[in-house]
């Protein structure tokens, strides 16, 4: 579904990524571990387009992505929770679903995704009138998840999903992050808080210094000592 | 001076009420652009005037005074989908006050164009509506309509705003404008289309203008500052504040002018103006600072 070979990208005068190359097959929940800096952000900001990449190939569905305008990527089916939710806060709740879905492609589709999304999350029925700001922690993170489910994706990027939310409401996140997955969409999540992930992920990509440093399933990662000891504190 | 809480005050008041709406408008304009472009149209008042000329001359070449007035705002629509093109766009990263410099340098081309253009007698439709009296009050019928053109105008912005995806959108990009790729969102789209509304406001309110005021070349020199006034009290970007801010400056200068002269009611908005900006620098309902 996702094929990257060869990613180089970074900000002005400052390399973040080097040579990534990596697969996303459809139907997999595939996560990027890695320590503070490492380029995870970065690699999800450039898949989705809000960065450039310098070097290398990207493709979905074997339409080159590089070539794509950012706005256009969500057309290609990827659809991108970015870090710390970055909903519209004094937007409604429904507003911010609205604007999910503006491409001409999804508003054709708006009052059925509509319900969907409604349906997975009651919540943010309930809340639908008020203002996205005002949501707490976990309601904004569904409304971000919800928000990515109006464009009608096969992929959905997750950039940290869990940052800056109370550790009760983690594993509610995670557990929307399953939910969403058991749906049959594809994800590719990025996160720190490797336990987690470890639950539900197919597959792993390590990210040391803008570099992928080892690759593998949940049991080839906990087999590794280094791993263990560097991310898990096993 | 004859201030007294007599049926005069009360038309003070009411023409307050009547002007509020064509400041409010003018403002809301202005709002709208900064808010979603993040750059201040110096040049506002002057697109009003250009939008003036327009429907003056297409009017006198024959035309009825709707289609003179249709021209005048999609005359003046187009201005500000050019200006946006032509001279904003190249200076968008540029730091603010380069986007002061540029836009201020159009009014003073728009002033120096419409000088040698039109020349720099007054011009006027000869449009008379008359006046509505009502007990001992006057209040002209051209006041009267501007103010309901003027509400229309904003309420249909309004719905626009909150119902369409592009008016959504246009609201979205001034909150958060980095990700509104990941919404499918080329801002670049969102900017001209905010443009070419903000210009077509000012073509509006210069089809309001006409029925009541001469065309000038410096006639943006009579309201410009006093718009930037409104908006800046309200909370420059804010579109409720410059609402809200219009209906007191307009306040100070009906009732001032009647209590005292017509001159004592700029000079009280203006002080009231200025004591709200040392007690709240970013205006009644400014968010940023």
């Amino acid at each position: 579904m996702l094929e990257l070979a060869g990613i180089d990208a970074g900000y002005s005068g400052f390399q973040a990524l080097f040579g990534i190359s990596m697969s996303v097959k459809a139907g997999e929940a595939v996560a990027v571990i890695g320590a503070n800096g490492a380029g995870k952000t970065t690699l999800l900001r450039v898949i989705s387009g809000l960065l450039p990449a310098s070097e290398g190939t990207m493709t979905m569905d074997g339409v080159s992505l590089r070539e794509t305008p950012p706005h256009k990527i969500i057309a290609t089916g990827i659809a991108h929770v970015p870090e710390g939710r970055r909903l519209f806060p004094r937007l409604s709740v429904e507003n911010n679903l609205k604007i999910g879905a503006y491409t001409p492609a999804a508003r054709a589709k708006f009052v059925d995704r509509l319900g969907f999304v409604y349906e997975l999350f009651p919540r943010l029925k309930e809340r639908r009138a008020q203002l996205a700001g005002t949501l707490s922690g976990g309601e904004q993170q569904m409304c971000a998840i919800g928000r990515a489910l109006m464009s009608g994706p096969k992929l959905v990027l997750f950039d940290e999903p869990s940052m800056g939310l109370a550790p009760v409401i983690v594993a509610q996140v995670f557990e929307l992050v399953r939910r969403i997955r058991s749906q049959g969409y594809t994800v590719l999540i990025v996160e720190q808080n490797v336990r987690q992930v470890l639950k539900f992920a197919d597959r792993f990509y390590l990210l040391e210094a803008g570099h992928i440093k080892a690759s593998g399933s949940a049991e080839q990662m906990l087999a590794s000592d280094d791993i263990r000891k560097a991310y898990m504190g096993l | 001076m004859q201030c007294e809480l007599d049926i005069f005050f009360l038309e003070a008041v009411l023409n307050g009420v009547l002007l509020a709406g064509l400041l409010a408008l003018l403002a809301l304009g202005l709002n709208l652009i900064f808010g979603v472009i993040d750059v201040v149209w110096i040049c506002y008042a002057e697109l009003v005037m250009i939008g003036m000329y327009g429907i003056n001359y297409a009017y006198k070449a024959g035309a009825p005074f709707l289609a003179a007035a249709l021209f005048g705002i999609l005359l003046v629509a187009l201005a500000g989908v050019l200006l946006h093109q032509l001279v904003i766009r190249p200076v968008l990263d540029s730091a603010p006050i380069n986007q002061l410099l540029v836009t201020g340098g159009v009014l003073f081309v728009l002033q120096a164009a419409a000088t040698v253009a039109f020349g720099i007698d007054f011009k006027t439709l000869g449009i008379r509506l008359g006046s509505l009296n009502v007990y001992d009050m006057s209040f002209s019928y051209s006041r009267i309509l501007t103010f309901a053109v003027a509400s229309a105008a904003m309420l249909l912005l309004w719905l626009f705003l909150s119902r369409s995806y592009v008016g959504i959108a246009i609201r979205a990009i001034a909150q958060d404008r980095q990700i509104m790729p990941l919404m499918g969102v080329d801002h670049r789209n969102i900017y001209l289309i905010t443009s070419g509304i903000g210009g077509g406001l000012a073509g509006l309110a210069a089809v309001l203008m006409v029925v009541q005021y001469d065309i000038y070349p410096q006639i943006g020199l009579q309201f410009g500052p006093l718009i930037f006034m409104i908006c800046v009290l309200g909370g420059l970007g804010s579109m409720i504040g410059g609402f809200i801010a219009a209906f007191l400056i307009s306040e100070f200068i009906a009732v001032g002018g009647s209590c005292f002269a017509t001159e004592w009611g700029y000079a009280i908005a203006f002080l009231f103006f200025m004591i709200v900006m040392f007690i709240r620098p970013q205006g009644l309902f400014g968010g940023k600072a």
